[in-house]
């Protein structure tokens, strides 16, 4: 992974959280949603092609430490969007990709550092036990960004490929 | 076995003008992980998805796993309204679980009396013989006897008796006005566990079947399904394709969706949204397994879930 001084770029990675060095970032916000018994939820974020072509995840984060022989593999299917385009045909856990689940706040994460020019779709999906799904669904080109808000189970999603 | 069938299937299959929707409704499609079983609804109904009419016997009930190998169900049973079955999902890849059906109605004449031709048959019009036809003990459909009720003063009681119904290879051979339609029923419907497989889109080649051209458990709101629908294996030009979204109950139009298969026998259907749908077409042609038969009716229906986006 290349790694650029956090230094020369504060300005684009104020109010993230530890941005990670890369061709680009996105940028996840959960909200805190006030029900009495809360689960963190389970969310996936991937990027395709704008014209269509083979999704690429960037990021899983579901019950990885449940226990038994299958790590929170059941629910998976919950992100429907995620699981029927790119989740079902790979190889589970997905190195760099699968993670624990995270509560309420904001996580930046990197872009592929070899990402090719053109436009791409950031989605990301979030699905709550006792609670709703969401997919927001951002359109960005390499070189630009994007951002858009969920409404109920995600917030604020930026991405800023440089 | 197979050409067993409710009696009140028979009579409902047997009157076109009778709008009556066949499926079997998977509790989902898409699965991770390997623990998995999937339960189903196996029913006959005016209204796509809700029980309102009938079961489909679960002597018809056939499970492949996605190498092509059969399945198995578990906790099966048959009220009134639905059968239902599990079918724990122990492979990856796509399953299908079908319900077929072949069985022959009609009408002879004997001595001069009309009798009819159907279901599992009653006994055979002359002395029984090791020729009768075999009875299914404990799973027999609640349907066979529902629609049936028996007359005021119970079944004995006054009037003339209707004859019951005669097995088509229990029909002697001196009997004289032959009348018989092979009816053939196929409901289909896939469920996914992990990355799909298409193994068990191979056609049969007997039939009116639909071969997917687009995975039936890779579809969601605003995508386009292909399929191509066969008689006896080959391309079936001209067919009436009908897709019905489930939950009439709750809105005011039906929302069918009407479509006729090219020359190739293809249709493409966009869904308009996401939900669980039923496919059905049917067909007629002279090429009866049955050599007495002079026609066949052929039914097919799918039921597909598709996805949000």
């Amino acid at each position: 992974m290349r790694t650029i001084p956090l230094v020369a770029t504060p300005v684009l990675f104020a109010g993230l959280v530890a941005a990670p060095a890369a061709a680009g970032t996105i940028s996840i916000t959960l909200p805190r949603i006030p029900v009495a018994e809360y689960h963190k939820p389970y969310v996936a974020a991937w990027i395709e092609p704008a014209g269509g072509g083979a999704p690429r995840s960037l990021a899983a984060w579901y019950d990885i430490k449940k226990g038994g022989s299958e790590p929170g593999y059941k629910w998976l299917a919950d992100l429907r969007s995620w699981w029927r385009k790119a989740g079902r045909t790979a190889k589970l856990p997905i190195d760099g990709v699968s993670g624990a689940t995270r509560a309420p706040g904001s996580y930046t994460l990197p872009l592929p550092a070899d990402l090719k020019p053109g436009n791409y779709v950031l989605n990301v999906e979030a699905a709550r036990e006792g609670g709703g799904r969401e997919l927001v669904s951002v359109p960005f080109a390499v070189g630009g960004g994007g951002r858009a808000s969920g409404k109920s189970e995600l917030g604020l999603v930026t991405v800023a490929a440089r | 076995m197979r050409r067993l069938l409710p009696l009140a299937a028979l009579l409902a299959l047997a009157a076109p003008a009778h709008a009556d929707h066949s499926w079997i409704q998977p509790s989902g499609t898409l699965f991770s992980g390997s623990n998995n079983v999937a339960t189903f609804d196996a029913a006959g109904s005016e209204h796509v998805f809700f029980f309102d009419h009938r079961p489909v016997g679960l002597d018809s009930i056939q499970v492949w796993k996605p190498d092509g190998t059969p399945g198995e169900t578990t906790a099966a049973m048959t009220g009134r309204l639905r059968s239902v079955f599990d079918v724990k999902l122990d492979q990856p890849g796509t399953w299908k679980v079908a319900s077929l059906q072949t069985m022959v109605v009609g009408t002879f004449k004997l001595d001069g009396e009309e009798r009819r031709v159907g279901g599992r048959g009653g006994p055979p019009p002359a002395s029984g013989g090791p020729g009768a036809p075999a009875t299914r003990e404990g799973g027999r459909p609640a349907g066979a006897t529902a629609t049936q009720p028996p007359a005021p003063g119970g079944p004995a009681g006054g009037g003339p008796r209707r004859l019951p119904p005669v097995a088509v290879k229990d029909i002697p051979p001196e009997a004289t006005d032959v009348k018989l339609t092979e009816l053939v029923t196929r409901l289909e419907t896939f469920v996914t566990v992990g990355e799909p497989t298409t193994t068990l889109f191979k056609p049969t080649g007997k039939g009116l079947e639909m071969e997917p051209l687009t995975h039936p458990n890779a579809v969601a709101a605003g995508e386009t399904l292909r399929a191509r629908f066969l008689i006896d294996g080959k391309p079936a030009p001209g067919l009436t394709v009908t897709v019905i979204p489930g939950g009439d109950r709750y809105r005011e139009e039906t929302g069918t969706i009407t479509l006729t298969t090219g020359a190739d026998g293809t249709v493409a259907i966009r869904w308009p949204a996401a939900g669980m749908y039923w496919l059905g077409a049917t067909a007629t042609d002279a090429h009866a397994a049955e050599p007495r038969a002079a026609e066949r009716r052929m039914s097919y229906a799918a039921t597909i879930e598709v996805a949000t986006p």
